[in-house]
């Protein structure tokens, strides 16, 4: 008896791609195409376990005889493809998008950002002083989750997350239209009066810091959060029988975070409440 | 006789124990580890060699690692010569594995979590997976957003039954009635899937017969539901191509628990909705490794894997390895050692990382029962209400965060659980206390990691033979069977029933023509009120674990009825009401739920430190799997007097 | 769905209309919400809850929806708003100092006021224009153009004694040689029989004689290019959905003119609404559509009462509904959908999201809607024109369509003059016309004025010069000559008009409307704008050379990494002005 497989086994596809020839499964995309010869994109509203949304426009690269430049992230191969990833389009267009993107939101906690910002000659202040922002106060509006929507760069992951992609609790959509477009809850109602049901999936697919825990939150505030301080370590969660992959953060023998496997075949990074909470009980020592 | 348990408490979190207790002169003191372990062990020592091995009963913990449940049952039989071991799964999922073990040979769910996301129609009995299996039910909304049909069958409009295509409305305690209709609507329609029928069953001339009673319009009347949603639901659940089953504790939290897990079981045998890629039966798990805690044996009528200890070549392959002298007979379960204990014949337990005082039903005879015991020791990471009865207290590490091991997850994945903090000072760990005491009781055991016990386990049960822990975490976890090392087995069970060759085909599955038997607590005028009980999605078991974290989702106990019901009563949202069973009495605010119709009323057993639902539910059991039936109390609900001034 | 609502209740009055929604779903969360806005103007807490309990949709992405639409309010605002354009065409007419004016006697534009401003009303030829909705247990509209602050202030405060209907100027109506346009003006627009009376249904006879690959042939070899502004080949899009084996198929026609400067859809809508009709049918027919959708600007109440007395009457004589004119199989009907302000939605994939009751984001392509469209369906997504010239194609036959225009363009074209131009309003003329030759024919520039610019195309088109009025009108010498003929806007400056603000409206067009999607776009907009402001207002960031530099690369990361056309062509008007009119040099200078 053999393991049944769903579908039909994949044909591979030959492209160019920076004047070498790949061959990738068919139906994957130029993304995966690149990770698979190590070459890397960067990348913001991408989500392992999410639908590409398209929205960040970080990740564009330049293919032969199409018009505009395409997302890498959810453009598809397709045979005889003539991909290139570092022509000056493609420098020009990641390092604007980049510069938008420090002109209107606060990037400090997005991880490497800083090292493309470098890589690209990217400037942000280039768009002067008055330039209109994203910048708001914080909102904490419950004992479990912080806001902070001047971090927010809109790539719709929380949203997804929440939504029919996962969660199915919809507790979150976007908002208005065009710079003014926002995460928000019907009418901005505080999280605790929303369908919000505290599973902090949003949280995990946060690509910037916009939405944190409170604790994270709380010890960045006093200075006590240290990353290189902190190890993670994945086991398993204890409030039902399904199973769910918890990766605990720790730090001085406290756990200060708990975050989910993607590639986890039982979460694929998501969890519940007392998954992702539920472990203040063991150091109440 | 009834107790009044009614003021609230607004109790503080618990505090992990740091030092073992030991009880003198009716108090509970500090003690060293090397008193507290002397104490336990010889306290178990006094009572074998008094009343014999089987004064001795072992409750282990379904929230333990399997490495501890393996070696709690080693310990139970090994070391003591008995086999009363059993955990907690018996008060929620003994009857689905006792209904699985008996008609196909092994008691886990059948399909894998990918299986439910591929199926074409999903029934989910008596669960409220969106709130009692968060990450389970995306799975099935995977499946229910890809164009899968999803039937609930609940007495509750739960937020489960809200995603429903279709909810069947059931009377609490009609699931045999409801499966039989189902199953001779199948018959009469001329859908039995035959060929599996024929090939891989036994018994379907009988089970005909038994159902055919049960006509749509008989059904309707007994179940409450319509006609034409059970007989729509028949025909869905015939022809998909793939049909899923899921039960969660309103199938198994019954007197008849096992019977009702039969009933469904006889559906998919039926059907032929089993033993094949994407159609299976599934249980879902309500702890950790309930799955885990019957695999590695820790229950009285199997080893290891499943292996039946009333086998004397498999009692003889344990003796050799263990240099045991394993009795060839079933022990008792946790019901009969409760009921043992009542009776003299139990005289000590030692109890790991369970809390029955609060977790069974009918919690004042619980605690009667333990108060008779000669010597009880409790593990645990918590002075709970059990452990505060105990003579001795060993303070444990918490198994999933503190030590290294692995979990079975309800579709039967093993995965690894990994040590992530260093216990508080004073705590040890599980496997480390209980080899400390068998070797006050003469054993000559070592000390072993998680690993080398896994790895003796893996040596004696060939379900897990091939999963290594280097493998587990290769290929982040693995189903069982494994029984080789460079192999993998379908992420379902049972294609043996779907084989040709008898041979290969195995024990043919047998139709159970179970009879139908309404609740034990049965509704007078006196207790009008049926009484269900479940989770919420915040809140876990008896609160111990879930109390630790600020939910802006949690409000307390309540007790929810129906705006008519309310009405009726003439009572308001938030109002404080009187709740009284035929054992018991306790006080609640009421909460209105839409979700509920008249003479049905719903409570948690989160909160028992301020409400504890448990005084007043009903101690009935399963004969066959011992569960009680918490989803089924006769109550009556009186509005206080208004306080004056 | 387990849904939470919010712990409002709706009034009486928002009750009653959302009840009338029971039973149906998602797809009907627009119409909803313009129930509830015709009603009472707005959308309270409790009328959207409503809406959510009886549609079953999750409160949070219903208000993503509802604040994604400018015609809606989600705070208190007085039954009666006036709409007062300040768009391009109105721009060019004196919309500034009206708004001023409204200003200093209503207070600034709002919810207070009683009065906003309102991207193009497509009323271009009548500018400066406004629009009045009230809301009520009847919902009225009012059309006033050309109108006055006077008049505009009358009618917020009550109502006006303007007699006239708001119908379209139509400068050529009843000439011969009009083929697209040959009823507007001339017969009942109410009149299913004056429309049979003059042809109609002909074509649609003969569609069910030729079958639908037939059809498609006759469209394909006519060569007729879509009138949108993307001009694809209407056959092929056509031949590529009934290929499609998935069912059912969908036909959109996109009525949601929003370009600015662009009313000659309006005007079909208007005087011709049956041609309308029957075009539909016919590609429904062809490409094996059961249901077809009118997707409307929200801003166009007289054709959409136009429309919906069509349809009743096609109906009733069993020219839509099931097996349309006795031919068995054949079924096919139309739903109206209205817009509620978001020019997004004209785009070819934001308009299903809309019409599924999602918020009218443009989808990423591939799939394109041939493929995956409406409701995941293969869809024919056609512009109002386009569909009008079918029957052309089909009374004429595709040779004699062919042999009007050029070869590369074929057949009748519509185009929209406006700005500062003597008869404002549509003509048709085979394509190949020259710009000096279409300017003639509306009378050029108001006397004792020079030609300064010709807006061609619209926000997302390009400037020409007056030296370049030999330009024939066509797709390929607009390409040659680098710009477009977009949807038809032909706005004229004339030597009066102030080039920087006009430019400065367009930038602050794109930035008001760009559905936020996309980081070029959603932020390249609002950079662009604020550049713009620098350098028209003189107020460098440090020199005028570096606004212009920055401008450039914003503009080249629009064009080559948006989403969609809206981002991808932010840009061009202003690139064009830059660098085709000499602006780059007076800025600088």
């Amino acid at each position: 008896m053999t393991i049944v497989e769903i579908g039909l086994p994949k044909r591979l596809v030959e492209l160019t791609l920076d004047g070498e020839s790949v061959r990738v499964p068919e139906g994957a995309t130029i993304l995966d195409a690149c990770t698979a010869v190590g070459k890397s994109i960067p990348t913001l509203c991408y989500g392992d376990t999410l639908k590409p949304a398209n929205a960040c426009r970080v990740c564009m690269v330049e293919v032969e005889g199409s018009r505009t430049l395409v997302p890498s992230c959810s453009r598809k191969v397709e045979p005889g493809m003539v991909v290139r990833t570092e022509s000056e389009r493609t420098r020009h267009s990641r390092k604007l998008v980049l510069e938008l993107l420090g002109s209107a939101t606060d990037l400090s906690t997005t991880p490497h950002v800083d090292e493309w910002m470098s890589a690209c000659g990217a400037d942000p202040s280039r768009f002067g002083p008055d330039a209109e922002t994203k910048l708001q106060p914080t909102t904490v509006d419950n004992p479990l989750y912080v806001r902070d929507y001047g971090k927010c760069i809109m790539c719709y992951k929380c949203v997804d997350a929440c939504g029919d992609q996962w969660q199915n609790s919809f507790a979150i959509s976007v908002a208005g239209r065009g710079f003014d477009a926002r995460i928000s809850t019907e009418f901005a109602t505080p999280l605790p009066e929303s369908a919000c049901v505290y599973c902090g999936n949003c949280i995990e697919v946060c690509p910037t810091g916009a939405l944190s825990f409170k604790r994270e939150h709380d010890k960045r505030q006093d200075g006590t959060w240290d990353e290189s301080k902190q190890s993670q370590t994945t086991t398993i969660c204890t409030f039902c029988g399904v199973g769910c992959n918890l990766t605990l953060h720790v730090q001085d023998n406290e756990i200060v975070k708990v975050t989910s496997p993607h590639e986890s075949t039982v979460t694929h990074g998501n969890l519940c409440i007392k998954g992702r909470f539920g472990w203040q009980h063991v150091q109440n020592r | 006789m009834s107790t009044v348990m009614s003021r609230r408490k607004k109790t503080e979190p618990y505090v992990r124990l740091t030092q073992p207790l030991v009880r003198d002169a009716g108090v509970l003191r500090p003690a060293t580890w090397d008193e507290a372990l002397d104490r336990a062990a010889e306290g178990f020592r006094r009572n074998v060699a008094q009343h014999g091995p089987d004064a001795f009963g072992m409750f282990s913990c379904a929230r333990a690692t399997n490495e501890m449940n393996y070696m709690a049952q080693k310990f139970t039989r090994a070391v003591i010569g008995t086999n009363n071991v059993d955990s907690c799964n018996r008060t929620c999922h003994a009857p689905s594995v006792a209904g699985l073990a008996k008609v196909f040979g092994s008691g886990g769910g059948t399909s894998s979590y990918q299986e439910i996301e591929d199926a074409d129609l999903i029934i989910l009995w008596g669960s409220n997976a969106r709130e009692a299996h968060p990450i389970f039910f995306q799975h099935v909304l995977k499946a229910v957003n890809k164009g899968a049909k999803l039937y609930v069958v609940d007495p509750r409009l739960t937020s489960t039954g809200k995603w429903a295509h279709r909810w069947l409305r059931l009377n609490v305690g009609t699931d045999i009635p409801l499966a039989h209709a189902i199953a001779r609507e199948i018959i009469a329609s001329g859908l039995t899937n035959t060929s599996f029928v024929e090939r891989a069953t036994e018994g379907f001339e009988e089970f005909v017969k038994a159902v055919e009673p049960w006509t749509l319009p008989v059904a309707e009347l007994e179940t409450g539901v319509p006609a034409e949603l059970i007989r729509e639901l028949a025909h869905a659940y015939a022809k998909a191509d793939r049909g899923q089953l899921s039960w969660t504790l309103g199938i198994t939290e019954h007197h008849n628990g096992t019977d009702n897990v039969l009933s469904l079981i006889n559906l998919s045998l039926l059907t032929g909705q089993v033993g094949r890629y994407g159609a299976g039966l599934n249980p879902l798990r309500g702890q950790n490794n309930v799955q885990g805690g019957g695999d590695m044996g820790a229950i009285p009528d199997r080893l290891p894997g499943f292996q039946d200890v009333t086998d004397p070549a498999v009692t003889a392959k344990f003796n050799a390895a263990w240099g045991s002298n394993i009795r060839a007979q079933k022990g008792w379960n946790l019901t009969q050692m409760l009921e043992a204990m009542e009776r003299g014949d139990l005289t000590t337990v030692y109890i790991i990382g369970e809390n029955p005082v609060q977790s069974e039903a009918d919690c004042e005879h619980t605690v009667k029962r333990l108060s008779n015991l000669d010597h009880v020791v409790v593990q645990d990471i918590f002075l709970t209400k059990t452990a505060q009865l105990a003579h001795v207290v060993l303070p444990a590490a918490a198994a999933w965060c503190e030590t290294d091991g692995t979990f079975t997850n309800s579709e039967r994945r093993v995965q690894r659980v990994r040590k992530a903090l260093t216990p508080p000072e004073g705590a040890r760990d599980d496997i480390e206390i209980m080899s400390e005491i068998a070797v006050r009781l003469g054993a000559g055991w070592e000390h072993k990691t998680g690993e080398d016990v896994w790895d003796e386990l893996r040596s004696l049960s060939p379900l897990h033979t091939g999963m290594s822990y280097r493998r587990l975490e290769e290929l982040g976890g693995i189903q069982w069977p494994c029984p080789r090392e460079d192999s993998l087995e379908p992420s379902f069970l049972h294609a043996r029933l779907w084989e040709n060759d008898p041979v290969k085909r195995g024990m043919p599955a047998t139709f159970s023509p179970v009879p139908h038997s309404p609740p034990v607590d049965e509704l007078t005028e006196e207790f009008p009120f049926r009484l269900t009980t479940g989770r919420r999605l915040d809140s876990y078991n008896t609160g111990v674990q879930s109390a630790g974290f600020e939910s802006p989702l949690r409000k307390g106990e309540t007790l929810d009825l129906c705006p008519q019901d309310a009405a009726v009563l003439g009572v308001v949202d938030g109002e404080e009401v009187k709740i009284t069973s035929r054992r018991g009495q306790i006080q609640a605010p009421v909460r209105i739920d839409d979700g509920l119709t008249p003479g049905l009323v719903f409570m948690t057993f989160h909160f028992p430190d301020e409400i504890d639902v448990n005084v007043i539910t009903i101690e009935a059991t399963c004969p066959i799997a011992g569960t009680a039936e918490y989803k089924a109390a006769a109550i009556r609900i009186d509005k206080l007097p208004v306080k004056v001034g | 769905m387990d849904l939470k609502l919010l712990d409002v209740e709706p009034t009486e009055a928002e009750r009653v209309v959302v009840d009338l929604f029971t039973g149906m779903g998602r797809d009907q969360l627009l119409p909803a919400l313009h129930a509830v806005n015709d009603r009472v103007g707005w959308i309270s807490q409790g009328a959207l809850n409503h809406i959510c309990r009886v549609l079953h949709i999750p409160p949070a992405e219903a208000y993503g929806v509802a604040s994604f639409y400018s015609l809606f309010s989600l705070t208190e605002r007085p039954a009666k708003v006036v709409h007062v354009c300040v768009d391009l065409a109105c721009q060019v007419n004196g919309a500034k100092a009206l708004c001023d004016r409204l200003t200093d006697e209503l207070g600034p534009a709002g919810a207070k006021s009683g009065w906003l401003r309102s991207p193009c009303l497509g009323v271009c030829e009548k500018a400066p224009a406004a629009l009045a909705f009230e809301a009520g247990e009847v919902a009225k509209e009012q059309l006033l153009a050309p109108t006055h602050a006077g008049e505009v202030i009358a009618v917020a405060a009550a109502g006006s004694s303007r007699s006239d209907d708001g119908r379209a100027e139509m400068p050529q109506a009843g000439s011969p040689g009009l083929r697209l346009l040959k009823r507007v003006g001339v017969v009942d627009p109410e009149s299913l029989d004056d429309y049979r009376a003059t042809g109609g249904y002909t074509a649609l006879r003969t569609a069910l004689l030729l079958g639908p690959s037939g059809v498609i042939r006759e469209v394909t070899d006519a060569k007729l290019m879509g009138r949108g502004g993307a001009a694809f080949p209407t056959g092929r899009k056509w031949d590529a959905t009934a290929r499609q084996p998935v069912r059912p198929h969908y036909l959109v026609c996109n009525a949601d003119e929003s370009e600015p400067g662009t009313f000659k859809d309006r005007l079909l809508m208007e005087g011709d609404p049956f041609a309308v009709i029957e075009s539909m049918t016919i590609a429904g027919f062809a490409a094996g559509c059961s249901k077809g959708y009118l997707y409307l600007r929200g801003e166009y109440p007289r054709a959409l009462h136009l429309l919906r007395n069509a349809i009743a009457k096609a109906r009733e004589r069993n020219f839509l509904g099931e097996n349309i004119m006795g031919h068995e199989g054949f079924s096919f009907d139309i739903e109206i959908r209205r817009g509620a302000g978001a020019y997004i939605c004209g785009e070819e994939t934001a308009i299903f999201n809309s019409i599924e009751g999602f918020r009218g984001e443009p989808r990423s392509k591939p799939p394109f809607p041939v493929e995956q469209g409406l409701f995941g369906k293969p869809t024919v997504v056609n512009n109002v024109e386009t569909l009008v010239n079918v029957p052309v194609i089909l009374t004429e036959g595709c040779e004699a369509y062919t042999r009007i225009g050029t070869s590369g363009s074929t057949g009748p074209k519509l185009f929209c003059l406006s700005g500062n131009v003597s008869r404002p309003g549509v003509y048709e003329v085979p394509f190949g016309t020259t710009l000096g030759a279409l300017l003639e024919l509306a009378g050029g520039v108001p006397p004792g004025r020079e030609l300064r610019a010709v807006l061609l195309g619209g926000a997302a088109g390009g400037f020409v010069r007056p030296d370049e009025l030999d330009l024939p009108l066509t797709l390929e010498d607009a390409r040659a000559a680098g710009t477009t003929l977009g949807s038809g806007v032909v706005l004229v400056l004339d030597d009066t008009a102030d080039l920087g603000s006009f430019l400065v409206r367009i930038a602050a067009f794109f930035r008001d409307e760009s559905c936020g999607q996309c980081v070029p776009c959603r932020i390249g907009t609002v950079r662009q704008e604020e550049a713009m402001h620098r350098l028209v207002g003189k107020r460098p960031l440090s020199t005028s050379a570096q606004d212009l530099q920055l401008l450039r690369e914003v503009g080249q990361v629009m064009r080559d990494s948006s989403i969609c056309g809206l981002g991808q062509t932010a840009w061009n008007a202003i690139e064009s002005a830059l660098d085709r009119l000499g602006y780059a040099e007076e800025a600088t200078s």
